[in-house]
């Protein structure tokens, strides 16, 4: 009898994850997902082993080594040190930062443009109404490449050469080989002046929330109070350290102005064609975010007796945020990844000068171009993580 | 937990409805789907990654039809005009390869490459050759896997400016900016000038010839730089030829010829033999013109390289008639020059180092036999 339960029981245990797997959907799709996961991933092992040996096999370079091989050519642009003997990894980063740079002053100009051309489209004004569809239709529907290449020239053609240059205060200077501005340089220690600086902001800050609320001193008082916090410090440790920048100014040397800042053509080209053809579509999706807003909102603005301003920064524009931040993610990807035009207009950013330059000298074709995909992944996956949070922030809390 | 691709972004979601039975397993539709969607995928990166790699000559003339890299666009080396139809020095080159092979010169098809692309295209096999003029180097050979099967023309570097910025000299651009195309040696030697002469200078890269002329064109640099055969066709191209002037120097060596894949003695040994051919009928006076009377030849060179005696394209894979289907059709080297580059194009280039050793240049062929 009892040995009869035993056997049953041993029998039982055996069947049972069979029929489990017979029974639950859930343990199957597991096992499944689980088994093309290890079939694709041997698959691309095999696929890496091949690519390489195959690479081998032919003499093209393998692995990345190369990255420390001296670059040998020069690079108009660049936010680090850099020049011909540096490495092609040196290289890569300059193209890398230069890519941030344009990325990041686009997305400021493409979202402030876009959101005031987003908003005139709903204007009750009908010549601004126009005007900003005229924008939008006129944009969108012409192809980015032919837009940066009418900036570059619209930049560069009526611009004189350097030894005509527009002369601007401070030194400053216009010409067809860029705008040349004084650059600050630090004369001695910029430490003093900008600790106090610091200490300045936090006692106005400290100030700032003290003196907030209905029973607070007149509104001219608090600004007043507050700037003189702000600048006093600094000026007082400028008084007693020295006055810690100088400016060097561009100098008109045989071809070009040297020295000072400089805003090249290509950039101002690149920032302007991408900025002015991103602001398009955030200005589609600013407006398709508003429409989205119930009707009532705005009448319950009104009726509260704000003005149009205030209704649009108060009420609609935050109820707005929700539809228009995940949209705004897909458009700021597109302004970084469509960025890699710039080697149409003569602008050094990671593609012309990584995926350009440096894999047509090494022959690393392989290597460059994937490092360049996860260069162009992983800047998305970053502005879109930023870009969750902050549609977090702004969702809708139920309460 | 892992959740796979294809699986969960199949689009079309069918009703969970049982599609087959398997003694105890059940499998509903869409895992049925999504299981052969993912087997389909993983099968064509298996097949993809097995592409054998067959001797050039056979795909080739399993293909009926040679395709060569060629540029995009510069005069004398190779140039589509309105009607489509090729010309130039490289083109001819391939031309000749054509007619070794097929005894057809047509038989040559053009992807036209911008000078960054150029090698991936060699190197994926997206071109049995590459014709553009492309300079020999230590790292694109022995580096990146390429043989120059040979040299087709002796070329150098040189700066196009304005004549009214009164320059005299290469040494004097310090501080100037420079027009250049990407993915040249004329980026690298552009580089290496300015720092063995210690002079600054600023580059401003773009990735066809078009857009750095345009550029340059534009004041927006104040040099231009490529090639000397390159400057030379493109001022030609400029609004105002006469504004301009190519500065005397020369910074580099610009060996120019054809490029194949390493690992394919038998193609390798056939393109360079062309180049030969070319060379070595316009050395022993075989033209386009004169080949057919040369069956009555008793120079024993001539019969050689004719397959009027001995079979030296059978070595090369091909027929003994190789070089003589050659000079007919294409015909031999000087001819070819003449046509595209010299006296009988409007670029009215000189032989220079180009003519051959017997005639004060550099060209000097191996002989057939
Ligand atoms: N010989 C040099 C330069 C070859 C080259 O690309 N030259 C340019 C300037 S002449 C060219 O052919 N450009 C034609 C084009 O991109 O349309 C090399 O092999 O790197």
């Amino acid at each position: 009898m009892r040995r009869r339960s035993d056997e049953a029981a041993a029998h039982r245990r055996l069947a049972a994850p069979l029929s489990r797997l017979a029974t639950s959907p859930a343990l199957r799709r597991t096992l499944v997902q689980v088994a093309v996961a290890a079939v694709l991933g041997g698959l691309l092992v095999a696929a890496f082993l091949d690519v390489r040996s195959n690479m081998e096999a032919r003499g093209i370079p393998t692995g990345f080594g190369f990255l420390d091989d001296p670059a040998g050519f020069d690079i108009n642009q660049s936010l680090i040190a850099y020049s011909a003997t540096s490495t092609y990894g040196r290289a890569f980063l300059v193209g890398l930062l230069n890519t941030c740079l344009v990325a990041a002053i686009g997305l400021v100009l493409s979202t402030l443009l876009g959101f005031l051309v987003g908003i005139a489209r709903l204007s009750p004004n009908m010549l601004l109404r126009g005007l900003a569809s005229a924008y939008v239709e006129g944009l969108r529907n012409v192809p980015l490449l032919l837009q940066l290449l009418f900036w570059y020239n619209a930049v560069l053609r009526p611009l004189p050469p350097p030894s005509e240059a527009l002369l601007l205060p401070f030194g400053s200077a216009l010409t067809n080989r860029g705008l040349y501005l004084p650059a600050p340089i630090a004369a001695q220690s910029l430490a003093p002046v900008a600790l106090a600086a610091l200490l300045g902001m936090g006692v106005a800050f400290v100030l700032f929330r003290r003196m907030r609320g209905r029973h607070g001193p007149a509104q001219g008082v608090r600004v007043a109070v507050i700037a003189l916090a702000l600048v006093l410090p600094p000026v007082l440790a400028t008084a007693a350290f020295g006055w810690p920048v100088t400016f060097e100014r561009p100098e008109l040397g045989r071809f070009n102005y040297a020295g000072g800042l400089r805003l090249t053509p290509e950039l101002v080209a690149l920032v302007m064609g991408l900025s002015l053809y991103t602001a398009a579509f955030i200005a589609e999706v600013v407006r398709a975010g508003l429409e989205a807003v119930p009707r009532g909102q705005s009448e319950a603005a009104a009726a509260l007796g704000l003005d149009a301003s205030r209704t649009y920064r108060f009420v609609l524009i935050p109820q707005a945020m929700r539809l228009i931040v995940p949209l705004l993610t897909s458009q700021y990807l597109n302004l970084v990844k469509n960025s890699s035009l710039a080697v149409f207009v003569g602008y050094p950013d990671l593609v012309q000068v990584f995926a350009g330059t440096v894999l047509n000298q090494t022959g690393a074709a392989v290597q460059v171009v994937l490092v360049t995909m996860a260069v162009y992944l992983a800047i998305s996956l970053v502005a879109s993580a930023a870009m969750n949070l902050y549609n977090r922030r702004v969702a809708l809390v139920e309460r | 937990m892992l959740r796979l691709a294809a699986l969960e972004w199949f689009p079309i979601r069918w009703n969970r409805k049982p599609a087959l039975h398997l003694g105890l397993v059940t499998i509903s539709r869409r895992e049925v789907v999504s299981a052969s969607l993912a087997i389909a995928l993983a099968l064509a990166v298996l097949l993809s990654c097995g592409a054998a790699s067959a001797a050039t000559l056979d795909q080739v003339k399993d293909r009926g039809h040679l395709v060569c890299g060629s540029n995009l666009g510069l005069a004398g080396f190779g140039l589509q005009d309105d009607h489509g139809a090729w010309a130039g020095l490289d083109i001819d080159f391939c031309r000749a390869v054509a007619a070794a092979i097929f005894g057809d010169a047509s038989k040559a098809r053009f992807l036209p490459l911008s000078s960054k692309d150029r090698f991936t295209a060699l190197q994926s096999g997206e071109i049995d050759l590459l014709a553009r003029n492309t300079t020999w180097t230590l790292s694109r050979e022995a580096g990146q896997g390429f043989l120059f099967a040979a040299i087709t023309y002796f070329d150098g570097q040189g700066f196009l400016v304005r004549k009214k910025q009164n320059l005299d000299s290469a040494l004097d651009l310090a501080g100037a900016s420079i027009c250049v195309q990407q993915g040249t040696t004329t980026e690298l030697n552009l580089a290496d000038f300015f720092r063995a002469n210690n002079m600054k200078y600023e580059p401003v890269v773009f990735a066809t010839a078009d857009e750095a002329v345009r550029a340059y064109e534009a004041s927006r640099c104040d040099a231009y730089t490529t090639d000397a055969s390159g400057l030379y066709v493109e001022q030609r191209k400029l609004a105002e030829p006469d504004a301009h002037v190519v500065l005397p120097e020369i910074i580099s060596k610009e060996p120019l010829g054809p490029v194949v894949r390493q690992g394919d003695d038998q193609w390798f040994n056939l393109v360079r033999w062309v180049a030969f051919a070319l060379l070595d009928a316009e050395e022993l006076g075989v033209t386009s013109k004169n080949v057919d009377d040369k069956a009555r030849s008793e120079v024993p060179d001539v019969r050689r390289l004719l397959g009027f005696e001995g079979n030296f394209g059978e070595a090369l894979g091909l027929g003994s008639d190789w070089a003589y289907r050659i000079v007919k059709l294409v015909g031999n080297y000087g001819e070819i020059f003449d046509r595209n580059l010299g006296e009988g194009s409007n670029l009215k280039i000189k032989r220079g180092i180009n003519a051959l050793w017997s005639k004060g240049g550099l060209h000097y062929a191996p002989p057939v036999r």
